[in-house]
């Protein structure tokens, strides 16, 4: 398990420089000249010259890219203009608004998708069922962003349950309680498709599963349904739907960009949005990597409980 | 292959019914909702210039903001006084219009990828497939922010940034499919005959693989509409004038609070034509890959369906542990029956064991698994006669009832010990949980019991091995730990069902004795399944042989042996190779048995006897008494002469 464990993590370093490729490559491919970008169409050819001096990139790809990897190593992802502070600082500042809300949209559409799909299968073609299959179906055809709109409208303007937006009242908040308040509409809308996701393929896991030979087994054995459904069937089901789970936190990542625009909840998303709009493309470099790495890290994690929930897979 | 998995066996083929697609689609009335729904926004869509509709982009400042209804505006105007029903279609024309771009680009670009990947093979298969798992190593939506951050904001931009997300699902899918096909035996013939590659994967690879990019394209299409309408919505994609329903919710966004109907007409919109598009592709998906049928598994229920149009009024009060009468188990599947089990008697008195002998597909095990309602429902069922544990009604009993003896009073040992296992928990954990289900032991209390079990079915290291999953134990240690479960309570009668068929010959033989001398210490009746005439030999006092779901002859495996009445019963005796004969003919039975679904009348064994007679398919056969103990359905059974 321990050699597993190391095999698993070492695997993650060529994963990370990929990453890291690509990220530089996508900014490199963006047309035009990055200095009469940054400084306008009104720069002068000699301050052009000298910033892409100091920027490198008079140097070829491959230098440019070393480089950059290079600072990246010591921390450094650059200066963003439109701020005027360095980027790692603004990504690692957002970056624990986004973690808080995808955390949570990650654990509620695991908590009801598998129980939304273990229900559906043990109550295959009931009532709970087809109400649950239809519920799922609307749910991953959403868009998210539209169904942001909505709950402010409903639960935030007509309500007042809950803040439309922000992360911690402006005038006395600060606290968790505060926290959990905002947290509510937008860590709910974010995990509506994901918990579609996951809850049709937890169906699908189970119904495969209860038609093993060992859930007979354990059947002929006498124990109890629950005991059949929970601890026997579940616990196999469990082994395909991690995967699953550790993929959607790809999707509840990236859907964060729309929630968090939705409700100007402050972190990496709605960041990259203005950053894109305004063209501080090493905010946006800076942000894309942090968040993939996040996502690399969670899709470790996911191969590691799989592991610990099946020893088959222990090599 | 289970036998209830062998009794449906000759499923009936989808495709040979010469229904074309439109029909299997239209039996599915969810997709069928789903394809008209699609149609009618497509229509609209296309017809929207044909439409008596306003300008969409004529702007009336004195109109803004009415409501749906107002001033002839059927859906209301929004902020700039553009009527939103025209929006609305125009949009809608151009989110369709990026969308099916956007699939159509990313399936080409990923079905080739997958084509050269799959085809070629080797190098390039690693370097293109290394390549896809690092786009797919991006969350999804964050990928296509990037590539719209270096593009710079705009539809065709979006559209590009929203396809290359998406080519990984297509490479890898259609990479899957051609690397299987690429190894097959009309490629390689294709290659032999000197076609060049790009040819070959044109003509033989190309029209194999297309089912997988329709299916791909139908489950993703959906998908990427939605994608395409946030980028727009977040400013990135459709830039003013130009609109499409997720610019449209976006402009709507800005005056949510005084017109929410601005916005919630367009993301109405999307949400209507995806979830559409979500069941017309599930449809098009159960249509060209059944396999894939979103819940087309039953899951089966604890216990078998009973619905018994007929019952034996009383028992026979033999002095017996378990009887059985006129079991009658069916399956029913779509609209064929399988009468897997058509009427068995049985009774088995304590300390005795009883074989059961059949060819696979005969009902043995579904005999033996009906006892306890063990046979799957959805498909199976029980249909007519009874079963009585010490006198008692099993069949009458509540399914708590039922539980309570199973594994207990009546355990079972399955053929194949290593899917008979739980694969994710440990062999000594799943004999304390048998010993628990039970008894009121503490943990430490039934370890120590279950090392007992594990001893008594000699299992060396039995401290070491508790803590093994299944997988690291040999094919005979594993059966040895499910004969340890079925002991674990001390039952009254153990059904163990081709027990040791998975096993090699030594391990079989010591595992048969295992059990001979566990049945005369505990004087525990076994019903032993099997299909192998030297295994009977070795443990039975009795044998009932089954054919096409009924019982042909019984009698002590003494006489059976000796001189067999039943040509079937001869012909299964001859098929089992006796040492130190070698000269005496291996004889395999000709043909094989009727399908249960359309058995023949009279005597199901004639179409294969040498001895039948036209009047043996006339009528029923009855199953006459010759001898005390001694039975057979047979209007010509073997003279004692001829048997052997």
């Amino acid at each position: 398990m321990a050699s597993y464990i190391l095999k698993r993590l070492l695997a993650v370093f060529p994963v990370l420089f990929g990453l890291t490729i690509i990220v530089f490559l996508i900014m490199a491919m963006i047309p035009g000249d990055p200095a009469t970008a940054i400084l306008g169409s009104y720069a002068t050819p000699e301050n052009v010259a000298k910033l892409n001096r100091d920027l490198g990139l008079d140097q070829p790809l491959p230098m440019q890219y070393l480089t950059w990897l290079g600072n990246l190593l010591h921390g450094d992802l650059g200066r963003s203009y439109t701020l005027n502070r360095p980027v790692l600082d603004e990504v690692l500042e957002r970056f624990g608004a986004t973690l808080v809300l995808a955390g949570t949209a990650l654990i509620l559409c695991s908590v009801f998708g598998l129980l939304a799909g273990v229900v559906s299968a043990v109550r295959q073609y009931g009532w709970t069922d087809k109400i649950v299959t239809f519920v799922v179906l609307i749910g991953i055809s959403t868009p998210s962003f539209w169904l942001g709109l909505l709950m402010i409208l409903f639960f935030a303007v007509d309500l007042k349950w809950f803040p439309a937006s922000g992360m911690y009242a402006i005038y006395g908040g600060g606290d968790l309680p505060d926290l959990l308040h905002h947290l509510v509409l937008p860590a709910v809308t974010l995990s509506v498709v994901a918990t579609g996701v996951i809850a049709r393929l937890t169906r699908t896991a189970m119904l495969e599963v209860l038609r093993q030979d060992y859930i007979r087994t354990a059947r002929a054995k006498g124990l109890t349904e629950r005991r059949v459904i929970l601890r026997h069937a579940f616990k196999a089901a469990l082994v395909s739907v991690i995967p699953v789970i550790g993929i959607q936190a790809g999707f509840v990542m990236g859907g964060a960009v729309y929630i968090e625009t939705v409700f100007q909840w402050p972190g990496i998303g709605s960041m990259l949005v203005t950053a894109i709009s305004t063209r501080d493309l090493l905010l946006v470099q800076g942000g894309v990597l942090v968040v993939a790495s996040a996502y690399v890290m969670v899709n470790l994690l996911a191969d590691l409980v799989q592991t610990m929930i099946d020893p088959r897979l222990r090599g | 292959m289970t036998e209830a998995a062998a009794a449906q066996a000759p499923k009936p083929n989808r495709k040979s019914t010469g229904t074309g697609w439109f029909a299997l689609l239209s039996r599915n009335h969810l997709a069928l909702a789903g394809l008209v729904v699609v149609v009618v926004i497509v229509i609209l869509a296309l017809a929207a210039p044909l439409l008596p509709l306003a300008d969409p982009n004529a702007t009336a400042p004195a109109d803004r903001l009415l409501r749906p209804g107002e001033g002839g505006h059927l859906l209301g105007t929004d902020a700039l006084g553009r009527d939103i029903l025209s929006r609305l279609l125009w949009g809608t024309r151009v989110s369709l219009a990026v969308g099916l771009s956007a699939t159509v680009l990313a399936a080409v670009a990923g079905s080739l990828i997958g084509l050269v990947a799959g085809y070629a093979g080797g190098r390039v298969d690693n370097w293109l497939m290394r390549g896809i798992d690092m786009i797919m190593a991006f969350p999804y939506i964050l990928l296509a922010l990037a590539i719209v951050a270096a593009l710079g904001p705009g539809l065709l931009n979006a559209l590009y940034a929203i396809s290359v997300v998406n080519i990984p699902f297509f490479a890898r899918n259609i990479r899957g499919i051609t690397l299987g096909l690429s190894r097959r035996e009309f490629v390689d013939a294709a290659r032999l005959s000197g076609q060049s590659h790009t040819r070959i994967v044109l003509s033989e690879v190309l029209p194999n693989v297309l089912p997988v990019i329709v299916i791909t394209m139908s489950t993703t299409v959906g998908w990427m509409i939605l994608e395409t309408a946030g980028l727009s919505f977040l400013g990135l994609g459709a830039q003013p004038p130009q609109a499409d329903l997720g610019s449209m919710l976006g402009e709507g966004r800005k005056i949510l609070f005084t017109a929410p109907f601005v916005s919630i007409i367009p993301g109405l919109m999307i949400l209507v034509l995806v979830m559409a598009i979500n069941l017309l592709g599930d449809g098009i998906r159960d249509v060209l890959d059944p396999r894939l049928k979103s819940g087309a598994l039953s899951r089966p229920v604890a216990r078998t369906a009973i619905r018994r149009d007929s019952a034996p009024a009383d028992r026979r009060h033999l002095p017996a542990v378990l009887e059985v009468q006129d079991l009658q188990t069916q399956f029913h599947v779509k609209r064929r029956v399988y009468r897997a089990v058509g009427g068995v008697d049985l009774h088995l008195a304590p300390g005795e064991c009883l074989g059961l002998v059949g060819e696979s597909g005969s009902g043995k095990s579904v005999t033996a698994m009906s006892i306890m309602g063990l046979v799957p429902t959805p498909p199976g069922r029980i249909v007519g006669g009874a079963a009585w544990l010490n006198g008692a009604d099993l069949f009458g009993m509540s399914d708590e009832q039922i539980r309570r003896l199973r594994g207990a009073a009546v355990s079972h040992v399955f053929q194949d010990p290593l899917s008979t296992l739980h694969p994710l928990y440990r062999v000594g954990d799943q004999v304390i949980e048998a010993l628990r289900a039970h008894a009121p032991l503490t943990h430490r209390a039934a370890r120590d019991r279950a090392l007992d079990l594990l001893r008594l079915v000699r299992i060396p290291n039995p401290e070491e091995r508790m803590a093994a999953y299944p997988h690291e134990l040999s094919g005979g240690m594993r059966q040895r730990v499910c004969i340890a479960m079925g002991l674990a309570n001390d039952p009254e009668v153990l059904i163990a069902d081709e027990p040791t068929t998975a096993l090699d010959v030594t391990v079989q033989a010591q595992i048969l004795s295992l059990m001979d001398r566990l049945r005369q210490e505990r004087d525990a009746a076994i019903l032993f399944i099997t299909h192998d005439f030297g295994v009977v030999s070795a443990i039975c006092d009795r044998v009932a042989v089954m054919y096409a779901g009924r019982i042909v002859e019984t009698g002590t495996t003494a006489d059976i042996l000796a001189q067999p009445l039943h040509p079937y019963t001869d012909r299964l005796i001859a098929c089992v190779p006796v040492l130190g004969q070698p000269d005496r003919p291996l004889a395999a039975i000709p043909g094989r048995p009727p399908s249960v679904d359309a058995l023949p009348p009279g005597c199901a064994f004639a179409a294969r006897c040498p001895r039948a007679q036209p009047v043996c398919s006339a009528r029923e056969i009855a199953f006459e008494t010759v001898a005390p103990g001694r039975a057979v359905r047979c209007l010509f059974p073997l003279e004692p002469s001829n048997a052997g």
